[in-house]
């Protein structure tokens, strides 16, 4: 294969090089553990506390806020669990059907443990709705937890509204921002909790970080040397922070130029992908995050698009999931009411920084021959 | 996680599409699993008079593996009697494709049963004698089909299946 086209931005991002060389010198070089006394540890411990200023700038908030972790995983559980395990005397949790299963997950195990959990229905653009969030907060609701942007079909959640309902109700907010941070400018007077990973913005895998504002009290998941103030317990990873801290930079500084191309590239994705007979987009058309776009294709499954499509060298995903167990397709596209036939034939194409216009025009020219090939061996066939 | 020899019969698959002139067709599968197959056979007789399967083609909705297996089954099946084809185990499938995933292993079995379901409705169509275990298979299928739609009775209540995705001949399909 001569040359890939990289559409699976979502998934992860290449990292990118000033990222890299940020991060180099603390592998071999500065490698000190950050909480050793001499040379090498307060160079170490300077590199961590210098990112942790420059991503506390990036949002507006206190150095002291951000908390290190492996992960947006990590930094999901810490934000839920942590939080359900400090307010022993509430016990309810609200959250919305499309989450990302790290969020889902650990509050479906928080109910296994006499918790209880309301998960918000969404419309079928995937938008929550507020009255019947208002509707649910309870004298014993802990927290809200609501993803800013989808990582599945891009739709962005009316952040600035949740938080003024939980301000109002006095609910801790927490929002998963892993697709969001560093492509929308988020309200962050009000967010109590937030989780970043740092490879979907051409970081490194492994490092992430959670916002906790300075008022609320985190009961951590590890336990151990008392590293991040006591929240996340564990060697801090320089060279990672070091990444992170540099992609988030990177990001915020590019950002308008980068959201802009994105969404050029959006609009043709959208427009041409419409041409095609049988088609529709999931997710909302326009209050969505730039970079994603998720389509579903009658008469064909996603997994084998997405095959044939790396057989042409591009590289994509699906919401399709053949391969788990329950055979059931994407918990996102089911919760927007995409009939389950049309659910099994979804991909989601998601730019990056370096994705190109000959990128973009390269995807389009091959994908309907792709989808022809397809239709023509499956029993269902797209009438006109 | 697939192996040469799947991508190569996904990349390249044989007998692909729709018999014109088919004996019998087996339909397996259902939209809401994400795999249906439908194999067509045509059932001719060789020069010792057993009834062989002369020509084999299917249309499969699925991933890799369901395609893969698709087309692997139909190289296995043409030109054997009968009997020989009704033996077509799934997991001689998976093994002629050097093997699948476990979690893709459902797709070899709905290769088999879509054979199984093809050469059952030969023989009930010429009123032959059905072999207990083709029956067995059968009815097996029939009863999977039943509790799977009253799993899913809520999916399909609102899946519309007809308007979404209408199975419609050949003729009748315009792709552009």
């Amino acid at each position: 294969m001569d040359k890939r086209i990289y559409l699976d931005n979502s998934a992860t991002t290449p990292v990118a090089a000033e990222v890299l060389a940020a991060m180099t010198p603390y592998f071999c070089e500065a490698y000190g553990n950050a909480s050793s006394l001499h040379g090498s540890g307060r160079e170490a411990r300077q590199a961590i506390e210098e990112g942790r200023a420059e991503i506390a700038e990036t949002l507006g908030v206190l150095p002291s806020e951000i908390v290190f972790t492996s992960g947006a995983t990590e930094a999901n559980n810490l934000a839920i669990i942590g939080m359900a395990f400090s307010h022993e005397e509430k016990r309810h949790i609200i959250t919305s059907k499309i989450e990302h299963h790290s969020v889902l997950h650990p509050c479906q195990w928080l109910e296994s443990q006499g918790y209880e959990v309301t998960t918000l229905d969404v419309d079928k653009t995937g938008r929550i709705d507020i009255t019947q969030l208002k509707d649910a907060i309870r004298e014993d609701t802990l927290l809200v937890s609501i993803m800013a942007g989808n990582n599945e079909i891009g739709t962005l959640q009316p952040v600035e509204e949740i938080c003024a309902i939980c301000r109002e109700r006095g609910v801790a907010f927490h929002t998963d921002a892993v697709q969001a941070y560093g492509k929308v400018q988020l309200p962050m007077g009000s967010i109590d909790l937030l989780s970043v990973s740092a490879h979907k913005l051409h970081g490194p895998k492994g490092v992430g970080f959670l916002m906790v504002r300075k008022e609320i009290s985190l009961t951590p998941v590890l336990h151990g040397g008392g590293h991040e103030g006591g929240r996340r317990s564990g060697t801090e990873n320089t060279p990672g922070i070091v990444g992170l801290a540099a992609a988030s930079s990177l990001a915020f500084n590019k950002m308008e130029e980068t959201t802009a191309r994105m969404r050029r590239f959006k609009i043709r994705l959208i427009a041409a992908i419409n041409a095609i007979p049988g088609t529709r987009l999931n997710g909302h058309e326009t209050d969505s995050l730039p970079h994603i776009v998720n389509i579903s294709f009658q008469g064909i499954e996603g997994e084998s698009l997405v095959m044939k499509l790396d057989e042409h060298g591009i590289e994509t995903s699906t919401g399709s999931a053949c391969s788990s167990p329950t055979l059931e397709p994407s918990h996102v596209l089911l919760a927007i009411g995409v009939p389950i036939s049309m659910a099994h034939g979804s991909l989601r194409i998601s730019t990056g920084r370096q994705t190109t216009e000959q990128d973009v025009d390269t995807f389009l020219k091959i994908l309907p021959r792709v989808v022809e090939e397809l239709r023509a061996i499956s029993p269902f066939k797209v009438g006109e | 996680m697939y192996t040469e020899k799947v991508i190569e019969h996904f990349r390249h698959p044989h007998n692909m599409g729709k018999l014109r002139d088919y004996s019998a067709v087996g339909k397996v599968g259902n939209i809401i699993c994400g795999d249906v197959m439908w194999l067509y056979i045509k059932v001719d007789k060789d020069p010792k008079g057993r009834e062989i399967i002369s020509d084999i083609s299917w249309e499969t909705f699925g991933c890799t593996a369901a395609i893969a297996t698709s087309s692997m089954i139909s190289e296995m099946a043409k030109g054997k009697t009968l009997k020989e084809a009704i033996a077509i185990t799934n997991k001689n499938v998976a093994s002629e494709l050097d093997g699948l995933p476990p979690i893709k292993m459902h797709c070899s079995a709905l290769a088999a049963d879509a054979l199984n379901e093809a050469i059952y409705e030969y023989l009930t169509q010429n009123q032959q004698e059905i072999p207990d275990a083709l029956k067995r298979r059968h009815e097996r299928l029939a009863k999977e089909m039943v509790s799977l739609e009253k799993r899913y009775k809520a999916f399909l209540a609102k899946e519309q299946v007809a308007n979404e995705a209408k199975p419609v001949s050949r003729e009748e399909y315009a792709p552009d």
